[in-house]
């Protein structure tokens, strides 16, 4: 990292770190929502963007994260501490099944990302019915006191999980940036690149490609307990839904796939603008149902176009910082 | 001594198609030895065989004293076997340099270490320059000296190499095979090539092995196998006749 970068990411920190003070509930809600995406994309970037290994299910560790928390809280008065780490357990054993079933049978590509989508699907039907959980009908926690800060179980005030997901996603970032300068990120990258070639060069690519999809569960998990706690309410039909793996994915892509800042960006880009016009239309009276999803395609659409490896590489090079 | 690679009477066969049938031979430690024959002999099968991209039918394969044949591609570089691709597989997204680094992890946990070894093997094959371009922008000469370059990083005590010479013009060649000569001499380095380019077949190998038909029809020295009649007739042309 070049002094330009560092600098310019200690003054995004600052700003971010100073926010609370004085902005207001309505941006903060909007902060944190950036940050969960920066946060989930990033996670997704470990498997997709630096392994080469297409998920579109990634809402089965959201969801799953986020109902083993919820439910432990909820039915056996287990606060989220405990509840974290044995979502990230369940998340990881999801994770290593997947990856197991397609690495081991050669399962790869566009096959590998049909499988992922299977498991999230039939995980959706599997809690629609599981009446431990709420079923269909959906898993509430009591709505936290907005003034009192109760960090054992979780509920505070907005700003508290502001920091708390700042603190996720900063660290997710740096994780990142280690994992990528390390020998694994390098195999990763090989992996990504040519298999093969990656294979004669003594990288066992089922291990490899296994670790990238059990980090990327793990954090995935973590990316669902807070949802969980934020949230307060949780339904199969939607934690599960295929549009949320896609919302989780949509960032990094527009950011740019496989960079450390690209899912940050994708977030913040993605958040923003589509925060702005459904706010813009309502400014004028207009309540389009769906409008968001529509603005998604086209900034999509522009992306693949005019900037096929996201908007960080060529804004990267213009500012004058490295990858 | 024991030779450092030993082929033991291998086959293999596609869908009834015999590419390689009872092969034998070996490669003596230290030693450079050419694999020829026209297209379709079997020369890449008898490599891909070798560094476990797949399992001999029947035969078996030694290096150093141990059986290798059925083990997978990766276990094979890490017992000391590495190898370049004919059609060239670069990491196209990576730049010259992190190809290189990919396969010096093989040998040590630490990139400033695999960083080093690579920076150095870059210079000896004349790269050096080009270490921080994307290996995408290279040239087919080029990207052959990359493979060659990703395979040495791995530290191996044999190098397989598929038709490295191919696309090179005659100067290229000649200090391509000036490198081979130096990691041979220098390091012990035991080489193993198929080659088309006789030009580099004659300056570097001790021992050629000719396949055709997926079998093996003549085996010696250089000046042996290019007077050898069967040699001449399916593979370097009556014409050159000595």
């Amino acid at each position: 990292m070049n002094p330009r970068a560092r600098l310019l990411l200690g003054a995004l920190l600052a700003v971010l770190l100073l926010l609370p003070a004085f902005a207001s509930n309505y941006v903060i809600s909007v902060a944190t929502l950036i940050l969960y995406f920066a946060f989930t994309g990033q996670a997704w970037n470990v498997m997709m963007g630096f392994a080469g290994q297409l998920s579109l299910g990634h809402s089965l560790y959201v969801g799953v994260g986020a109902y083993v928390a919820a439910a432990m809280f909820v039915n056996l008065g287990i606060g989220p501490w405990l509840g974290l780490w044995v979502a990230i357990l369940v998340c990881m054993a999801l994770g290593a099944a997947i990856g197991f079933l397609a690495f081991r049978f050669g399962i790869s590509g566009v096959y590998f990302a049909l499988l992922t989508i299977a498991f999230a699907e039939f995980t959706r039907v599997g809690f629609d019915h599981l009446q431990w959980t709420g079923g269909s009908g959906g898993l509430f926690l009591k709505v936290a006191q907005r003034e009192q800060m109760d960090l054992l179980n979780f509920r505070g005030p907005p700003a508290m999980y502001y920091y708390a997901i700042l603190a996720l996603a900063a660290g997710a970032l740096a994780l990142c940036a280690w994992l990528l300068r390390s020998r694994a990120g390098y195999y990763w990258q090989a992996i990504r690149e040519n298999e093969e070639a990656a294979q004669a060069l003594g990288i066992n690519t089922f291990r490899y490609k296994m670790f990238a999809v059990l980090i990327s569960s793990a954090m995935t998990a973590v990316s669902g307990v807070f949802f969980a706690f934020y949230y307060n309410n949780l339904f199969p039909e939607q934690i599960f839904h295929i549009s949320r793996s896609i919302e989780i994915i949509l960032g990094p892509i527009i950011g740019g796939i496989g960079t450390l800042f690209g899912p940050v960006l994708g977030a913040f880009v993605l958040t923003v603008l589509a925060d702005g016009i459904t706010e813009l239309l309502a400014l004028f009276g207009v309540e389009v149902p769906g409008v968001k999803q529509v603005f998604y395609g086209v900034v999509l659409l522009g992306v693949v176009m005019f900037l096929p490896n996201g908007i960080w590489p060529s804004l990267a090079k213009k500012i004058g910082v490295g990858k | 001594m024991r030779p450092l690679l030993e082929v033991r009477s291998i086959a293999k066969s596609f869908r009834g198609l015999k590419a390689v049938a009872n092969a034998s031979f070996e490669v003596p430690q230290g030693g450079i030895v050419a694999l020829i024959g026209p297209n379709g002999a079997g020369k890449t099968t008898c490599f891909n065989m070798i560094a476990g991209v797949f399992a001999p039918d029947t035969g078996e394969i030694m290096f150093e004293g141990r059986r290798i044949d059925g083990r997978r591609p990766d276990q094979i570089c890490v017992a000391g076997i590495g190898r370049t691709f004919q059609i060239v597989k670069p990491f196209a997204g990576l730049s010259v340099l992190d190809n290189v680094i990919v396969g010096a992890f093989n040998r040590t946990k630490h990139l400033a270490e695999a960083r080093k070894a690579s920076e150095s093997i870059l210079d000896q094959l004349g790269l050096g320059p080009k270490r921080d371009l994307p290996a995408s922008s290279l040239t087919l000469p080029d990207r052959k000296r990359l493979e060659v370059a990703r395979a040495l990083a791995t530290g191996p005590k044999m190098l397989l190499l598929d038709e490295v010479m191919a696309g090179l013009r005659p100067t290229e060649c000649d200090q391509m095979v000036e490198v081979f000569r130096e990691l041979n001499a220098r390091d012990g380095l035991t080489i193993l090539l198929i080659e088309h380019v006789m030009r580099a077949v004659m300056a570097l190998a001790q021992q050629i092995v000719v396949l055709h038909h997926g079998e093996i029809i003549a085996l010696g020295t250089p000046q042996q196998v290019v007077r050898d009649p069967a040699v001449l007739e399916c593979y370097l042309g009556e014409e050159t006749e000595v």
